[in-house]
């Protein structure tokens, strides 16, 4: 299978702060990778130089034919064709508050990539309708639960029609009986065949869905591989540990 | 009241409100718009990470916050024409007060633009958009929300500082309530009378911000 996405050599610092050193990795086509970790551990920096949220300060990522070298400066144009390469779904979802969930989902279609309205919406509404949410379009992000919120976020990101979903946390922020609902809704698309990069907590949801495990530590990728190996039979002793503490909490 | 003021005041209510809707309302109007629009470039220089900029935007709001409306005023006026730039009273005027809510109103909008939380920008960015794009579409309309009540002050206090203009030789309602009053020295009625036009417009204000502030809350849980 080929990689849709390869990550060389990220290295982020915040201050002085060395938050990834050498991060190494890649996301075959059609694969789900789940990237675990403490907290600090630099999981959701990873994610987020994958989107140039935060920019790497060296490596090169490629997504698909994209690709971009972060040591050097990186012009704007190619920056937002490098950014509308992912979908990205936020722990606390960031939908726009002052637009209707139908609105939310067609304002990048529309908005930045003029795509015709009406045909926007039909897409949107048939989104919707994937994340179950399709009588909610007219309602507000207020209106809506938690796993709601979450479910038009993915709705948002899928929209764009990317080539990658990048999902951060997707239900940290969620009162558990509504992660279900989220979980279910990116394992559909694991079976849609979508490609994506999952930063999480829930370590039966990586066992279940992801095809490959990283588990980040210090801001390095210490461990990786199937989830079969990485979660049930770790090699290293820090990987181990995290499990153990995750999995028996008391 | 002796019947002769009565009559002052009945001749006079037409003029004063011919003056409040030819010179005071305009005034008000212009200025708060474009002063608007300079708050907004102001803000936006004030919080931006070029430092030259940002200096600049707090030089000029410090300067337009430090100094009287009236010097303002006058220094357009009556200081200009001494390096031969001479402006009509009422472009003076509508110059001054631009000038002078465009420093008040930067710092309303900086600080409703700073109320928004960074997620909003970042899921603008991620779903393509630019700075521009994401101000008009994401932030400033969920900015207005928090601007409202701050610049509604603004635009009321800018209603009764038109009255300023006066000075400068715009004939607004102070002017022609002044002029009317001077021959019989009946400043009570007529100023009264002014008072009561300002209060009007005011309350006039007042509701239309209330009936904003209700269409801006709409998206809002309470």
């Amino acid at each position: 299978m080929t990689d849709l996405l390869t990550a060389r050599g990220l290295e982020k610092a915040f201050g002085g702060l060395q938050v990834l050193r050498d991060v190494s990795f890649e996301v075959p086509a059609g694969t789900v990778t789940a990237v675990i970790g403490p907290s600090g551990s630099g999981k959701t920096t990873v994610l987020r130089t994958l989107n140039a949220l935060d920019r790497a300060d060296a490596g090169v990522i490629t997504i698909g034919d994209l690709s971009v070298d972060f040591a050097r400066d990186v012009d704007r144009a190619t920056l937002t064709r490098f950014r509308m390469q992912s979908g990205m779904v936020f722990q606390s979802h960031n939908l726009f508050p002052h637009m209707t969930v139908l609105q939310n989902v067609i304002e990048g279609p529309v908005i930045v990539q003029k795509r015709p309205k009406d045909e926007a919406i039909a897409d949107a509404r048939r989104l919707l309708e994937q994340v179950g949410l399709a009588e909610k379009a007219d309602q507000y992000p207020f209106q809506l639960s938690g796993g709601q919120q979450q479910r038009v976020g993915i709705a948002r990101a899928l929209a764009l029609a990317p080539k990658l979903m990048l999902f951060d946390e997707p239900t940290s922020a969620l009162d558990p009986e509504l992660v279900g609902d989220v979980l279910r809704v990116i394992k559909d698309l694991a079976n849609q065949g979508w490609t994506m990069v999952i930063v999480t907590h829930e370590i039966r949801f990586a066992q279940q869905v992801a095809d490959q495990v990283l588990f980040l530590d210090g801001g390095v990728v210490v461990e990786s591989g199937p989830p079969a190996q990485v979660l049930t039979e770790p090699t290293e002793a820090r990987t181990r540990q995290f499990l153990e503490r995750i999995l028996n909490p008391i | 009241m002796d019947p002769g003021t009565w009559d002052l005041i009945w001749r006079n209510l037409w003029p004063m409100l011919a003056a409040t809707v030819t010179k005071t309302l305009p005034l008000t109007a212009i200025s708060f718009a474009l002063g608007l629009v300079l708050a907004l470039f102001v803000a936006l220089a004030r919080i931006s990470p070029i430092r030259p900029l940002s200096l600049l935007a707090r030089g000029y709001i410090s300067v337009i916050r430090g100094t009287p409306l009236l010097v303002q005023l006058f220094i357009v006026f009556y200081a200009l024409p001494q390096l031969n730039i001479v402006i009509d009273p009422f472009p003076s005027a509508v110059i001054a007060f631009t000038l002078n809510v465009g420093g008040y109103a930067a710092e309303v909008v900086r600080a409703a633009i700073l109320s928004i939380p960074k997620g909003q920008w970042e899921a603008a960015q991620t779903i393509g958009m630019g700075y521009p794009t994401t101000l008009r579409r994401v932030i400033l309309p969920q900015a207005a929300r928090t601007a409202v009540p701050p610049l509604s002050n603004t635009l009321i206090s800018l209603v009764k500082d038109t009255s300023l203009a006066s000075t400068i030789l715009v004939t607004e309602l102070l002017r022609v309530a002044q002029l009317a009053a001077a021959p019989t020295f009946d400043f009570f009625a007529l100023y009264g009378v002014a008072a009561v036009y300002y209060w009007v417009i005011c309350l006039l204000l007042s509701s239309g911000q209330v009936r904003l502030e209700t269409r801006l809350e709409r998206y809002v849980a309470r």
